[in-house]
């Protein structure tokens, strides 16, 4: 009995058993489920998204920074290039206590206080994955002395690099200006433009000067290396490689050495000169003093010296040959004796009699020359060759505000010239419109008085009056100023010239320039406003003198340099070509400040005429070679 | 006695099936150590000694009669506790956790050892008890389980303190616990969610966390899942092939040979290759629950049921953990993931599976 019951709760008990069982496996079951869908999940339906992110887990994209095109002068004369050399570098994402490590680094390696701010600088402005560097240019030894502590310093690395390099330095800051660190603004823009491929991995831009006008040939096109990389960042393997294409070099219109003794001519004066070949456009010189030294921009100049050059009343930032208005005083002579012949106001054998002042009709306003008694007789002739006030008073006052400024609008003022640099200004040629709209006034007669021997409301920069003067001296045939003659390709010789072709033809009466151009020669001769311009010269100068008020007289005061402030004295002028018969050569100099156009600023032009006609080194200058930057190359 | 007497003799308590499945599985663990470890054969060697000592007291196990079997249960047991109690009190600390007991000439994990402890001293409890059982029974049995989980997951171990608390459960359950108990069980778990969670240690709060949503933690504790089934999900349907997974070969997949190994698998054998992985399991889980059927007496239905379900769950979990539907709780893959000490407590546990099928005509009368 007993052992039936116990059988028969065996058998129950098993069936108990086997039904828990079969639940287990039942739950088994949907866990098993689960997997197979997951895997399928996984595995098929989101292999494609699963697939992209391995490759991108797996391969890396690593720019190769394309090297900057060279900067040459025309004769092949290194003006900007590239060097490779050392920078020590801080990784501030690995670097706990930035200030106590650059002290660290101090006692391995020469940091001044001009590198400790400049790194501070960057630092504010930088992202905080880029490293930084703390010092450029670090010499073999300082290289050496580093990496054999290097372990001390775990977000500290010596990285080589090509570092862009200004042989000429200040001589040649506003012409190649300077590249920079990318900045903001500039990520931006290149991003609008579709560029921000291209930058990947690149470090600068061009800031200034043709190094910014010129950036999209200068830069070149970045290569590309895909390598497959490990989780710790390690390169394993390369899988292709598009080389870059460094950028193109260019070859500028401007002549180093003429530039060289363009820049010294100066002396302590500030100014600028412009010289160019009328026959095409070329820009031989293109000099702004002061200049500063462009080679600190590149990784970022420390604070204090950039307050300097911000703040120095010389304002050495200033591109005055591009930038500078300036009232062109008595140069704009020669233009006017041109519109004057043009709209037959007046002949060339018609003569006024100049005593010393001007008066308007019915005027008791005085208006006066700048040689006190007057010039007597004088035609136009000579009105130009002695820089006769009386005459173009009348002359202008006869023409009208509106033939005088549309006639000096055909010769290129009060517009860009549209040379090869960025940032030009288009000084300004007065006329009743714009001063209806600027100052909401009419036009008044006195106003065109002024007009007439520069003054007054008139306003052009050193390259424009250049520009005019080119102009004249190649008979009207205008030719687009350009600083870069030619951009060369490294991949091909297929080299590219910038505008071969002439602008336009002013169709000036041959009649009327040769006039005008006999008398801007008498200029230089004796009798003339410039006659130690061409003292001794074997080639005839043709040239204009001019004198741009920085502040006004009042009606009957008296002009005396003595009781002026040094800064507040007259700018000097002088544009000129030679030789007068076939120009080979159109320049303009202005000395800020430097009085009266015969007596500074024409000994200046003579020096670089001498160079560029003759060969002809100023003394001082004599032992001054031209430095050339192959040996860096 | 000839040499094919012996022979027949040596594999005389081997279940032919459940070899078949187990030797497959570690031939694919071999396959897979050679591609994790970078094509190198340092591991594959020492997991092929692991695998040696590990089958050898599998055939001492399965050769053992099964009342031998039921007497290690105490005293494996109480080894087990004194062990535990001696790591939380002397153990050494690795990785933040306190685990290992140094034992001056060798470290133990005792918590390994527990694995099998556990389930063998409930299911002998349970055959003393099986003429009168009732929910006292169940009790002190949930009590004998309850405590070595606990100490476990104060080291803390959380991975296998759960794994135990799985195999204990799976002896209750096949004892017969009652329906409503279990339901309430599962109620209270439900309920005790939020106290349990306020005693967890911060960094399995974070493991669980990630589990919704890796890419919050994408270089920290999320990089392993994120990896893993990137590694998976980027295997496809037929894989990358044997030796090409960019993931493991490029470094990108932590811990390859133990706990994520399967993503290796997964990412160079694809769907196809997780398929026959499963089916492989599927089989030897089968075959696990053929023996439990056939199984004599109450203590190895109950252990055999228990192994077998431990068994399934472990793989389970390891899969689920590294495709990403599991928080990453530091379980290996049952016989394919590196190491000794888990291949050992495993392979234990199926010469025992042997040991109950092969000896059952003895017991039975």
């Amino acid at each position: 009995m007993k052992k039936r019951v116990e059988f028969k709760n065996h058998q129950r008990e098993i069936f108990h058993f086997q039904l828990r069982l079969v639940v287990g496996i039942g739950f088994l079951s949907v866990l098993l489920a689960i997997l197979l869908v997951r895997f399928v999940y996984l595995q098929v339906a989101r292999h494609s998204y699963y697939q992209t992110l391995s490759e991108s887990n797996r391969i890396a994209v690593v720019p190769i920074v394309p090297n900057r095109g060279l900067i040459l002068d025309r004769n092949g004369v290194v003006l900007a290039h590239n060097y490779s050399g050392y920078t020590l570098e801080i990784n501030q994402n690995k670097t706990a206590d930035i200030e106590a490590t650059i002290n660290d680094l101090s006692t391995l390696v020469a940091i001044t206080n001009k590198d400790r701010k400049r790194f501070k600088k960057l630092l504010v402005e930088s992202h905080n994955f880029e490293t930084l560097v703390i010092r450029n240019r670090l010499s073999d030894e300082e290289v050496a002395r580093f990496a054999a502590q290097q372990y001390r310093f775990p977000g500290v690395e010596i990285k080589a690099r090509l570092f862009r390099d200004y042989p000429f330095g200040k001589k040649t800051s506003h012409l190649i200006g300077y590249i920079g660190r990318i900045n903001d603004t500039e990520v931006d823009q290149l991003e609008e433009n579709d560029l921000a491929a291209n930058y990947r991995g690149s470090d600068y831009i061009g800031k200034t000067g043709l190094e910014q006008s010129y950036e999209s040939d200068l830069h070149g096109t970045t290569g590309i290396e895909q390598v497959e990389v490990d989780a710790g960042g390690r390169a394993v393997r390369m899988l292709s490689r598009t080389a870059p294409v460094s950028g193109n070099a260019l070859v500028l219109s401007i002549d180093a050495k003429l530039q060289e003794i363009a820049e010294q001519s100066f002396g302590n004066y500030r100014g600028a000169l412009v010289a160019i070949d009328p026959n095409n456009g070329e820009v031989l010189a293109f000099v702004s003093k002061p200049g500063y030294d462009p080679n600190p921009f590149i990784d970022g100049i420390d604070t204090q010296s950039w307050d300097e050059l911000n703040n120095s009343p010389d304002v050495p930032l200033n591109n005055r040959a591009l930038r500078g208005q300036y009232p062109p005083g008595s140069t704009i002579k020669p233009f006017m004796a041109l519109a004057g012949l043009n709209f037959h106001t007046r002949t060339p054998e018609q003569t006024i009699n100049d005593p010393g002042v001007y008066y308007l009709p019915g005027s008791s306003r005085q208006y006066r020359d700048w040689k006190a008694g007057g010039h007597g007789s004088v035609n136009m002739f000579k009105a130009i060759q002695m820089s006769c006030d009386t005459y173009f008073y009348g002359l202008a006052t006869e023409l009208g505000i509106d033939n005088i400024s549309n006639f000096l609008s055909r010769f290129g003022f009060g517009k860009k010239t549209g040379i090869d640099m960025e940032g030009e200004t288009s000084g300004l040629v007065p006329s009743q419109e714009w001063k209806m709209k600027r100052y909401q006034q009419i036009w008044y007669p006195g106003d065109t008085v002024s007009v007439g021997i520069g003054q007054g409301y008139s306003l052009v920069t050193p390259l424009q009056l250049a520009f005019a003067t080119a102009t004249l001296a190649n008979n009207g045939l205008a030719y687009k100023p350009h600083l870069v003659k030619e951009v060369q390709s490294p991949r091909s010789s297929e080299n590219r010239f910038i505008a071969k072709d002439p602008l336009y033809d002013l169709h000036i009466d041959p009649k009327d320039l040769d006039l005008v151009r006999r008398a801007m020669v008498a200029v230089t001769q004796p009798g003339g406003t410039a006659v130690y311009a061409s003292l001794g010269a074997p080639y005839h100068i043709a040239g204009k003198t001019g004198t741009a008020q920085v502040i006004a007289m009042k009606q009957g005061e008296k002009y005396d340099v003595k009781n002026v402030d040094e800064r507040l004295r007259d700018h000097a002028w002088f544009i000129a070509y030679a030789p007068a018969e076939q120009p080979k050569i159109a320049l303009v100099v202005l000395a800020e400040n430097g009085g009266h156009g015969g007596g500074v600023a024409a000994p200046i032009a003579r020096k670089v005429l001498d160079y560029y006609l003759l060969g002809k080194v100023p003394k001082p200058l004599a032992d001054v070679e031209v430095k050339g930057g192959s040996e860096h190359d | 006695m000839t040499r094919r007497q012996f022979w027949l003799r040596f594999i005389a308590h081997l279940d032919r099936q459940l070899l078949l499945g187990i030797s497959l599985l570690l031939l694919t663990s071999l396959l897979v150590l050679y591609s994790a470890d970078n094509a190198s054969w340092d591991r594959p060697l020492n997991q092929m000694r692991n695998i040696v000592v590990a089958l050898a007291f599998m055939w001492l196990i399965a050769n053992l009669p099964l009342h031998y079997l039921m007497r290690t249960a105490v005293p494996i047991y109480v080894l087990g506790m004194v062990l535990l109690i001696g790591v939380a009190l002397f153990g050494d600390i690795s990785h933040g956790a306190r685990r290992w007991l140094n034992l001056g000439v060798t470290t133990i994990q005792p918590s390994e050892l527990m694995k099998i402890g556990v389930p063998l001293m409930m299911a002998w409890y349970f055959e003393k008890h099986e003429a009168t059982l009732t929910l006292k029974n169940y009790f002190i049995a949930a009590l004998l389980l309850f405590m070595p989980i606990v100490l476990i997951a104060r080291q803390p171990d959380l991975g296998t303190s759960l794994l135990i608390s799985a195999s204990g459960f799976y002896v209750l359950f096949l004892a017969g616990l009652s329906w409503r108990v279990i339901g309430g069980l599962f109620v209270a778990a439900l309920a005790s969610a939020p106290v349990l969670w306020s005693m967890m240690h911060d960094y399995q709060r974070h493991r669980i966390m990630m589990l919704f949503d890796p890419s919050q933690d994408a270089l920290g504790n999320g990089y392993h899942t994120i990896q893993a089934t990137i590694a998976v999900g980027s295997g496809g349907i037929l894989g990358k092939g044997y030796l090409n997974g960019t993931q493991t070969h490029l470094d990108f997949l932590p811990e390859r040979t133990t706990d994520f190994i399967f993503a290796v698998y997964s990412e160079e054998f694809g769907l196809l290759g997780n398929l026959i992985l499963l089916s492989l399991y599927s089989f030897v889980i089968w075959r696990g629950f053929i023996i439990t059927s056939h199984a004599s007496t109450y203590f190895t239905r109950l252990m055999a049921g228990s192994i077998t379900l431990t068994f399934a769950t472990y793989a389970f979990v390891n899969m689920g953990m590294v495709s990403g539907i599991l928080p990453v709780v530091g379980v290996p893959l049952p016989l394919i993931s590196y190491g000794g000490t888990s291949m050992l407590t495993l392979l234990l546990g199926f010469g025992m599976l042997m040991s109950i099928e092969t000896h059952k005509k003895l017991v039975k009368s």
